[in-house]
């Protein structure tokens, strides 16, 4: 695999064709619209990666008189911000990705989960959809988008406890089957999609599924948009190709004195130097060496940092957004924390470590929802690849 | 969804229904799976987490509580994966609990603690989260502790509270590790809409939710040479109090129970089910009272549809929730405060004991009767008329205190007077028993005929459904009830507050329209009281009930009004039903209370 991966601006290329797309989408059979997605292997880029043309196929199928189409903007996870950004400046493109998934799935209402720090996007936003609406009738198309406000909660991410929110209710996770394309906002099967990955919807419909497909490797396609932050002297939004190795990313992004990157935010996996060279960017599947997903938040650390308190302040960030209903999360995460606080006091053997890395692992395979599980994904690495700086 | 799936558990092949869970599936041949969170009368939750099994080829671990069976799945319960799970979520419970379990007042009954010592948590367990949060305890209510130090967050009050009650006193707040069962404003129960009915006490599987407990004061009432220390037990105590003394769900225990109260030392052994028989011709004459205004009299000032008062977790519900309905509410007392009332006036009188030296104890399936004793309005007597009300689960553990051998106990009768009681007091214990004890007495006194049901037996009234409606024509009436002749008596039954809250909700509506409601606030009537013993399960409460129709049917009197000892007790001392005498002493009002 030769390839030169490169930095590219499809997602932020303002194009005003939107009526255009819209028309010759909705013309195409919506199998055919599904297929494209399929075949361009676009993959959810909120982290958790699900086939998104599978995604609206399911819902498509599903038997309901009403469905949804939500758009997952709660952009919760510490070292991302791209979300925020692809709202500002196309957000007509991630419009268009709903309303082509609510004409294929039989949908008539959508909504924008908006994080609640991003109150300030919400009125220019409701201009657009309001403008938005009114080529949806021209085209004929019957939906209309409204945003739902977040209140600030990071567990309102997770796609149950964001319904639950939507509905009302306390934020909490709900057991899983069912599933949101059967069963999802207000019991109705929807289609929930992070905000880049409807944006990208709008490419693989005006491109074609080949063009997209170029892009990456193997099973991660296409680009994906990065928040670069820490330790480096270019910190922002970056669209890359998936695929890159973080010795490159860290080439071009890093200060030069990088000792480990934090892929995937709080939730997500530190690499320490060592693994630079064999640690790749993309989905979970055949690549070669380590593959880390990320929801686009990637962490430079360099040599100055303790990853002591790099860990510390994740895990005072996951005792406070835990919802607090299931065991693992809620009581796990308070003892991951004070475990590593006892044990750099002294007032715990250096052995505990082992017994909290037990822990984690216990909540990554107990957890209800993907924060307690993804917990042991920062703790581990830490813990593993700095653990004399846990101790002393 | 009722097609059959095949799947495997621990290598043994099960058949189950489609849309079943892992956990049903497991419980069908016999493996058990250890839950917390997890209760047979509330939604399922998933969230403790004790219950994870592992399948075949997945990597995380499933909640058997929450997951569906699919076929061909291969599921093992007891692999290293699950074990080590169990104990670390295990540990994580206990290190978030406070642990004193020699001092908890559900030691021994605890279901943390079981699976603790299953578990073998040992020393080398988490840090004590407990230290850190400052705990206080709510004991300010007259009915429930809430103890939130015990708490683990497991939600089956919240739902019980919700789900059962519909009144979500019990809610969730904060989040992460603030997060805790709360109440309305962090208030005290007592300040908020709980109405005491303790069903969440009975589900509560720590020692977070208990009742408060009342056993020193009687000790020492028994304790005291000067104090005469009445007790009354209520019909629904006989049938269940066998379970919490190690013997089967549905045992009747009236006998050894009357035995077990003398050895315990109280000075008159008397029942509830003698007040129930008189709340019946009180109540009953009061509601054939209102169908003549109504009907006969035209008059607007009375109200319709009537529904009963004998549960105060239901009184207290309708205070809350519709008080434009009080005056809709039967004015008769409950049972245990007309008896409250009788014991330190009549009772006191006849056997030459002066009221303060009485001390008047019940023995109540219940927790909101230790709310109701506390009312200012009981006091009809000049004194408390009920000093101390203990739940079925304390009169057991004083039997236990008191080295009683419960099961060898010789059976025993009630005293005389206030201790003689018919058929239709027995069942005001299940749910439909108060309606078909009325039905009972009101048809007989317009009519001069007995009920038109083989063996008295009302039927329709009668099971576990949630809300049961029953249309009684009435013909040939006496002369003196003319008015009411070919009108068809329509009364309705319901368990359970959230099912009281669809039938008021129909009646303000309009939806519905009912001569006479009954409506109990505990699942299943007052066998499945908050105050009985814990666990409760539909099965469990199916054969209490079965229990306390058996007692009717092998009762040698059927209906209240040919109790000998309450037609005496009119003769004597109330002269007439709804009279002089009993609106003092057996008739009260409601007070509006807030709906938060």
């Amino acid at each position: 695999m030769k390839k030169n991966l490169q930095r590219l601006d499809l997602i932020f290329k303002n194009e005003h064709d939107t009526k255009t797309i819209l028309k010759k989408t909705l013309a195409r059979s919506n199998d055919e619209v599904i297929n494209d997605l399929i075949s361009s292997g676009l993959k959810g880029r909120g982290g958790a990666g699900f086939p998104t043309g599978l995604k609206w196929k399911l819902a498509a199928e599903a038997e309901a008189e009403n469905k949804y189409v939500i758009c997952n903007a709660d952009e919760g996870e510490p070292g991302t911000f791209k979300d925020r950004e692809i709202l500002s400046s196309v957000p007509h493109k991630v419009l268009t990705g709903m309303a082509v998934c609510a004409h294929i799935i039989g949908a008539k209402q959508g909504f924008i989960y908006l994080r609640g720090e991003y109150s300030f996007l919400k009125s220019q936003l409701l201009e657009i959809i309001d403008d938005f609406h009114g080529i949806l009738d021209e085209c004929g198309v019957n939906f209309r988008v409204e945003i739902f406000m977040g209140s600030g909660a990071y567990i309102c991410g997770e796609e149950s406890a964001l319904f639950e929110s939507m509905e009302g209710k306390r934020g909490e996770p709900r057991n899983k089957p069912p599933f949101p394309t059967d069963c999802g906002y207000m019991n109705r099967p929807t289609v929930i999609n992070n905000v880049e990955t409807l944006a990208h919807t709008y490419s693989i419909m005006k491109y074609g599924p080949e063009k997209f497909k170029d892009l990456g490797v193997q099973d991660s396609r296409g680009s994906k948009v990065f928040s670069v932050s820490g330790d480096t002297p270019i910190p922002g939004i970056y669209e890359l190709e998936f695929g890159m190795s973080l010795q490159k990313f860290v080439d071009d992004f890093g200060d030069g004195d990088s000792k480990a990157v934090q892929v995937g935010g709080a939730s997500g996996f530190c690499v320490p130097r060592k693994r630079f060279e064999k640690t790749i960017i993309g989905y979970q599947g055949k690549l070669r060496g380590t593959s880390l997903p990320t929801g686009g938040s990637m962490m430079i650390f360099n040599s100055s940092r303790s990853m002591y308190n790099v860990l510390h302040n994740y895990l005072d960030f996951f005792v406070e957004e835990s919802c607090g209903q299931c065991t693992p999360c809620r009581v796990g995460t308070q003892q991951l924390l004070l475990g590593i606080q006892a044990v750099k006091k002294g007032e715990q053997p250096s052995v505990y470590l082992d017994k909290l890395l037990d822990l984690a692992e216990a909540m990554r395979v107990t957890a209800k929802c993907g924060l307690g599980q993804s917990v042991a994904n920062s703790f581990s690495s830490i813990v593993e690849n700095f653990r004399e700086e846990m101790i002393y | 969804m009722s097609d059959k799936i095949n799947l495997k558990i621990d290598n043994i092949a099960v058949s189950i229904n489609g849309g079943s869970t892992i956990l049903e599936a497991a419980r069908k041949i016999n493996i058990r799976i250890p839950t917390l969170c997890y209760h047979e009368d509330l939604c399922v939750a998933g969230n403790c987490r004790v219950c994870v099994v592992e399948q075949a080829g997945s990597d995380r671990l499933l909640p058997a509580c929450a997951m569906p069976v699919s076929e061909g799945m291969e599921i093992h319960t007891n692999s290293m994966k699950v074990r080590n799970a169990r104990k670390q979520i295990v540990e994580l419970l206990v290190s978030e609990h406070r642990a004193d379990c020699t001092r908890c007042y559900k030691n021994g009954k605890c279901e943390l603690q079981e699976l603790a010592s299953e578990y073998i948590v040992g020393e080398n367990g988490f840090i004590d989260l407990v230290a850190h949060k400052g705990y206080t305890i709510d004991n300010f209510s007259p009915s429930i502790i809430k103890d939130d130090s015990k708490c683990i967050r497991c939600q089956r009050c919240v739902r019980t509270c919700d789900q059962l009650q519909s009144i979500s006193a019990l809610t969730v707040a904060h989040k992460g590790e603030h997060m805790k069962i709360s109440s309305f404003f962090e208030k005290p129960m007592f300040e908020v809409v709980c109405t005491n009915c303790g069903q969440c006490v009975n589900r509560c599987p720590t020692g977070a939710l208990t009742e408060k407990t009342y056993l020193d004061e009687v000790w020492s009432s028994l304790n005291s040479e000067r104090k005469h220390v009445v007790v009354q037990t209520a019909p629904a105590v006989r049938i269940a109090l066998g379970e919490a003394l190690g013997m089967p769900a549905g045992e009747i225990v009236t006998g050894k129970m009357v035995s077990a109260l003398r050895r315990l030392g109280f000075s008159s052994v008397l029942d509830t089910d003698f007040t129930a028989d008189l709340t019946i011709i009180e109540e009953g004459n009061e509601l054939l009272h209102r169908l003549k205004k109504v009907v006969k009299d035209k008059d607007d000032s009375v109200k319709l549809p009537m529904t009963t008062s004998c549960s105060p977790g239901w009184v207290k519900f309708i205070e809350h929730a519709f008080p434009e309905y009080l005056p809709n509410v039967s004015t008769a007392k409950s049972p245990q405060q007309m008896f409250g009332a009788l014991a330190k006036t009549f009772y006191a009188n006849k056997i030459g004991v002066e009221p303060e030296n009485m001390v008047s104890v019940s023995i109540m399936p219940c927790t909101a009767k230790k709310y109701e004793a506390d009312r200012p309005e009981m006091r009809s007597s000049g004194y408390k008329d009920v000093d101390y009300v203990l739940t079925t689960r304390e009169l057991a553990l004083m039997i236990k205190q008191a080295g009683i051998d419960f099961a060898s106990l010789p059976d025993d009768e009630f005293d005389s007077i206030m201790g003689e009681s018919s058929g239709a007091a027995v069942i005001f214990g299940a749910t439909g028993g108060v309606m078909e004890a009325a039905l009972r007495t009101a048809y007989e006194v317009v009519t001069g005929r007995e009920v038109p049901f083989e063996n008295l037996e009302i039927t329709p009234v009668r099971g576990m459904e949630s809300i049961r409606e029953a249309n009684i024509k009435i013909e040939n009436v006496l002369p003196e009830w003319d008015f009411l002749e070919g009108v068809e008596l329509k009364t309705c039954v319901a368990h359970g507050l959230s099912n009281a809250k669809k039938i008021m909700e129909a009646v303000r509506d309009g939806k519905a329209e009912y001569h006479f409601i009954e409506i109990m606030a505990c699942p299943g009537g007052c066998l499945g009281g908050g105050g009985q013993p814990i666990p409760t399960s539909p099965a469990i409460r199916k054969k209490r009930s079965e229990a306390i129709y058996a007692e009717d049917r092998h009762k040698p009197i059927r209906k209240s009004h040919e109790n000998p000892e309450v037609m005496h007790l009119y003769e004597e001392f109330l002269k007439e039903p709804l009279g002089h005498v009993s609106h003092k002493l057996l008739h009260t009002h409601y007070t509006e209370r807030n709906r938060y």
